[in-house]
Parts: structure tokens; C-alpha cells; sequence
């Protein structure tokens, strides 16, 4: 039942080249909105009528500073940003018995993965839930609810610490957290930036009287700005439908790994009941960080909704789907 | 230009030699590494145990032979010496916890002590913390020994100086369900 050790690294390895493409993507994505909207103003606006002509495309320029900034802030401080957005608290001095045995879990895990011990964080909230992120095992933080630490007994709680570590020894976290750092910022951009073009060149009417001063140029510009438009439009449901399939595919991967720590499908199956069954939505996970729990921290009844939309907008696969694939696997 | 292929296929040759040397290297590298992690965990296990006697054997005065089992079984433990011995002894020491844990099921004063619940639990994680060294050694050093015989790593292996880890048997199969010992107390 031992993992080959090529797959685990080739497994590290996509998250890895995914990653560094998920920044660059990121960039290109800004530097287009910005030098999209310097074109725009740059065949829009009338020169003549006010007197200004823009040469500099200093949006593009801005943006795509600004862009560098963020990709190197979420490669370095992502996992802080999603530990902070769900108001966790690290746990380094352990008072409860709850909290001890969650400590002395994540060090058998630690041991049994081969990894080093990775911090651990306290969501103050009454739902069961848990994440992982960080860049790699070093910098890795796992986080729980308080309502999973009183709901799991000691077999279900390793179990599911056993998941989080397993995304953690794949990468997963690094392209997971990345994500979640992005996708807000991609959603802010975009709505900012059309609203800016919006009321700031008022798009339409500029654009019917650049058609009719520049003939050909003009129609040039027409076919650049609605490409841009629609960019900044589709952006934000691209980058979350992307978010979404992104972890979708890794759930069923972390739990066959986290059955291999453990040895125990068994505890991870009744976790992940307990897990359903809790049907409040987790408050303190916003949607931005959802793609990283171990189950949906939305409304799980969402979820129950088949077919392809709701597939589509689901985070996580059904959690029928990952029990059966782990009773396959002798739980 | 015939030289030239010579060449290539030559540097080809050499740099697959080096990475499949070093990937040998590495995982040999695990495999020592994953046996001290072993160690690490007994000798903790030892260090628990004179706690837990002292914390315990006020109540449980009347059953002075298993105590007394239980730090025999360390003291032999601590003792060890050689792979088979100390897989002999441990077993014995995890055999005789055993039999204390399932004393002090039988004193439910014992567990009104908060110290001794405490206790446990950093016992049963330390059983556990053994079970998963151990599982984590046998699978590396699995890794290892499928590594050394494919071919054509198996041609480098000599080079290496990799010979097969041998793998953690359990030697008393009535071990194999006993070993989770779980007395949580919720």
C-alpha cells in the first residue's frame, strides 16, 4: 500500500510548476488590465476636445508593479493572510486536554509522514472543519475548529489531521494558498478597474466617436476594449471556478494519502461523517479560503444538489464519493 | 561527427549515473534517519514511564507485581542491546503497559486524578508515536530496498554500497491487534 516514491514527487512536482505558472498568470493578468486600459484611454479620449493626449501608459506600469507586489506578498505571507481572514489562533502552550491531544496527534502525524511538525491553529467556531496552508512542509500551519476538536474522538481527529498533512507533504497547500490570495485580488481589480473606466471615460460614448474620427485605428481599439471588458468581466468567475477544480481533484488524493499515514480508513470514513452531518456552515471560513478546507465550509446542503452546476460550483466532491473511494481501500 | 554522438551518449551516461547515485544515496539517508526516529521515540517512552509508576502506585498498592513488571520490563528495555534484543524487550515493555493500563480501568478513582489522565493520553500518543516510526522506517527503507533492485538503478547499486534495509517485523502476530492502546476519557 506504500506510495512510490515517484509519485509523490511528480505529484510535488505539477503543484510546484502549477504554482510559479498561477503567479505569472497572475501578473499577465494585471499588466493586460492595466496596458488594456491605457489603450483604451489612449484611442477613447479625444485629444483635441480636452487637451490631453495619453502617451504614458502609467496604469499599465502601475498595475503591473502593484501585481509583482501581490504575488510576492502571497508567496510569503498567503498563509498568514488566510489565518488571519478565519481569526485563528496558534496554539503553542496546550491547556485543554482537547488541545493536548490535538498537539500530541499532530506530532504522531508528523512522525508518520516524515515531515517536520507543522504549526497548529485554533478557528474559534462552533463547526467542524479544517484547513492546511503555507508554502511548503517547513512553513506548513494546519488549522481546526474548536467544534472539531470537542466532536472527533482521538482515531477521527488523527484522521483528519492525517488529510491536512497530506496536502502539506503534496504541495498542495503552496498552490492552494496561492489561490486563495489571488482570487480576492482578481475580484477587487476587477471590480475596481470597471468601475473606474466606467465612470471615468464613459466608455460608450467615447468609444462611438473614436470609430467615427479614426475610421480604422478606431475599430482596432473597439476590438481591444471589448476583449478587455470581457476579461474584467469574466475574471473573477474564472479565477473562482478555477479555485474550485483545483481542489477538487486534490480531496480525493489527500484522503488516500492520509489513509496511508494512518493506516486507518476507517476513522477517516467516520470523520468525515461527522463531518456532513454537522450541517452548520463553518461563519468564520469566507469563500475566499473555502477551496482549502477539508469539507465545504458552505452550506452543505449546496452540495447535495446534483448534476453539473452544482459540480461545477462545488469546492469538494460529494462526501458519499470520498467514502466509497475509501471503503475501496478496506475501511 | 561520430565523436560527437560518442560524447553526447558518454555526458548522458554520466549524468544519470550521478542522479542515480544520489538518489540511492538519499534515500539510504532516510532509511538511517527513520531508524533513529525510532530510537527517539522509545527513549522517550522510557522517560514517561517512571512518571507514570509514581503518579499511580498510591492506588495501586495492591497490585505491586504488575508495577513491578512494568519497570523491570524498562529497566531490561533501557538495557537493550542489538536489533533483536531490543525489539524483544520493547515488546515486553509495551505488553506489561498494556496490562497496567487495563488496571487502571479497574480503579475508577484513578482516573478522577487528572494527572492520570494527562498520563495517559502522553502514553497512548507515545505508543502510537512508536507505531508510526516504525511504519514510516519500514516504508522508506521499502522505498530503498525496491530502489536498489529495479533495473537498471540495480547496476549503481553496488557502487552505492546499498544493501537491503531490513524491515521492523511484528514478531508476536497477537501483537498486531494489541498495539493501539486507547483509553481516552472524554
Amino acid at each position: 500500500m506504500a506510495h512510490r516514491p515517484s509519485d509523490l514527487f511528480s505529484q510535488q512536482e505539477q503543484n510546484r510548476r502549477k504554482s510559479s505558472w498561477l503567479l505569472l498568470g497572475f501578473v499577465f493578468f494585471f499588466a493586460w488590465v492595466g496596458f488594456g486600459g491605457d489603450i483604451a484611454l489612449y484611442l477613447l479620449r479625444d485629444a483635441e476636445a480636452i487637451g490631453y493626449q495619453h502617451r504614458v501608459p502609467f496604469l499599465g506600469i502601475i498595475a503591473t508593479i502593484l501585481a509583482a507586489g501581490m504575488a510576492w506578498a502571497a508567496w510569503r505571507w498567503g498563509d498568514r493572510q488566510v489565518l488571519w481572514s478565519t481569526r485563528a489562533m496558534e496554539l503553542i502552550n496546550p491547556v485543554t486536554a482537547g488541545q493536548q491531544r490535538l498537539v500530541n496527534v499532530a506530532e504522531e502525524m508528523a512522525i508518520a509522514s516524515g515531515m517536520p511538525k507543522a504549526k497548529l491553529w485554533i478557528v474559534p467556531d462552533a463547526d467542524l472543519n479544517a484547513f492546511a496552508t503555507g508554502r511548503d512542509p517547513a512553513t506548513a500551519s494546519i488549522a481546526v475548529t474548536e467544534g472539531l476538536l470537542e466532536a472527533l474522538d482521538r482515531d477521527e481527529l488523527q484522521a483528519v489531521v492525517a488529510h491536512e498533512y497530506a496536502h502539506v507533504a503534496r504541495y498542495d497547500t503552496r498552490l492552494m494558498t496561492l489561490v486563495a490570495a489571488m482570487v480576492g485580488a482578481v475580484a477587487l481589480v476587477s471590480d475596481g478597474m470597471g468601475r473606474f473606466l466606467w465612470h471615468g471615460g464613459r466608455v460608450g460614448g467615447a468609444a462611438g466617436r473614436a470609430v467615427g474620427k479614426r475610421g480604422g485605428r478606431g475599430a482596432a481599439g473597439i476590438v481591444v476594449l471589448m476583449l478587455w471588458l470581457l476579461t474584467l468581466v469574466v475574471a473573477p468567475l474564472v479565477s473562482r471556478l478555477v479555485a474550485m477544480a483545483i481542489s477538487r481533484s486534490r480531496e480525493y488524493l489527500a484522503d488516500a494519502t492520509a489513509a496511508q499515514f494512518t493506516r486507518n480508513p476507517a476513522a477517516l470514513i467516520s470523520a468525515l461523517e461527522k463531518l456532513d452531518d454537522a450541517r452548520h456552515p463553518t461563519l468564520a471560513v469566507g469563500r475566499g479560503a473555502a477551496h482549502l478546507c477539508i469539507v465545504d465550509p458552505g452550506d452543505r446542503r449546496f452540495q447535495r444538489w446534483k448534476g453539473f452546476a452544482g459540480d461545477l460550483l462545488a469546492s469538494h466532491p460529494p462526501i458519499e464519493a470520498r467514502i466509497l473511494r475509501l471503503q475501496a481501500m478496506g475501511g | 561527427m561520430g565523436s560527437w554522438i560518442f560524447l553526447a551518449v558518454l555526458a548522458i551516461a554520466v549524468i544519470w549515473l550521478v542522479s542515480t547515485y544520489n538518489r540511492l544515496i538519499a534515500l539510504k539517508g532516510q532509511v538511517a534517519n527513520a531508524w533513529k526516529q525510532i530510537d527517539v521515540q522509545l527513549k522517550r517512552r522510557h522517560d514517561l514511564i517512571p512518571n507514570l509508576v509514581d503518579t499511580v502506585k498510591g492506588a495501586l498498592q495492591f497490585e505491586r507485581d504488575t508495577l513491578e513488571a512494568v519497570i523491570q520490563a524498562r529497566t531490561r528495555a533501557v538495557n537493550a542491546e542489538g536489533v533483536k534484543d531490543v525489539a524483544q524487550a520493547e515488546n515486553m515493555l509495551t505488553q506489561a503497559l498494556g496490562r497496567l493500563f487495563a488496571l487502571t480501568e479497574a480503579y475508577p478513582e484513578l482516573k478522577a486524578v487528572g494527572n492520570v489522565s494527562q498520563l495517559q493520553e502522553e502514553l497512548s500518543s507515545t505508543e502510537n508515536r512508536i507505531a508510526f516510526s516504525r511504519q514510516h522506517y519500514n516504508d522508506v527503507a521499502t522505498n530503498y530496498n525496491v530502489a536498489q533492485e529495479q533495473f537498471p538503478t540495480n547496476l549503481v547499486a553496488g557502487l552505492a554500497k546499498a544493501t537491503p534495509a531490513e524491515l521492523w517485523e511484528i514478531e508476536d502476530p497477537g501483537e498486531r491487534g494489541v498495539p493501539k492502546v486507547d483509553l481516552s476519557i472524554r
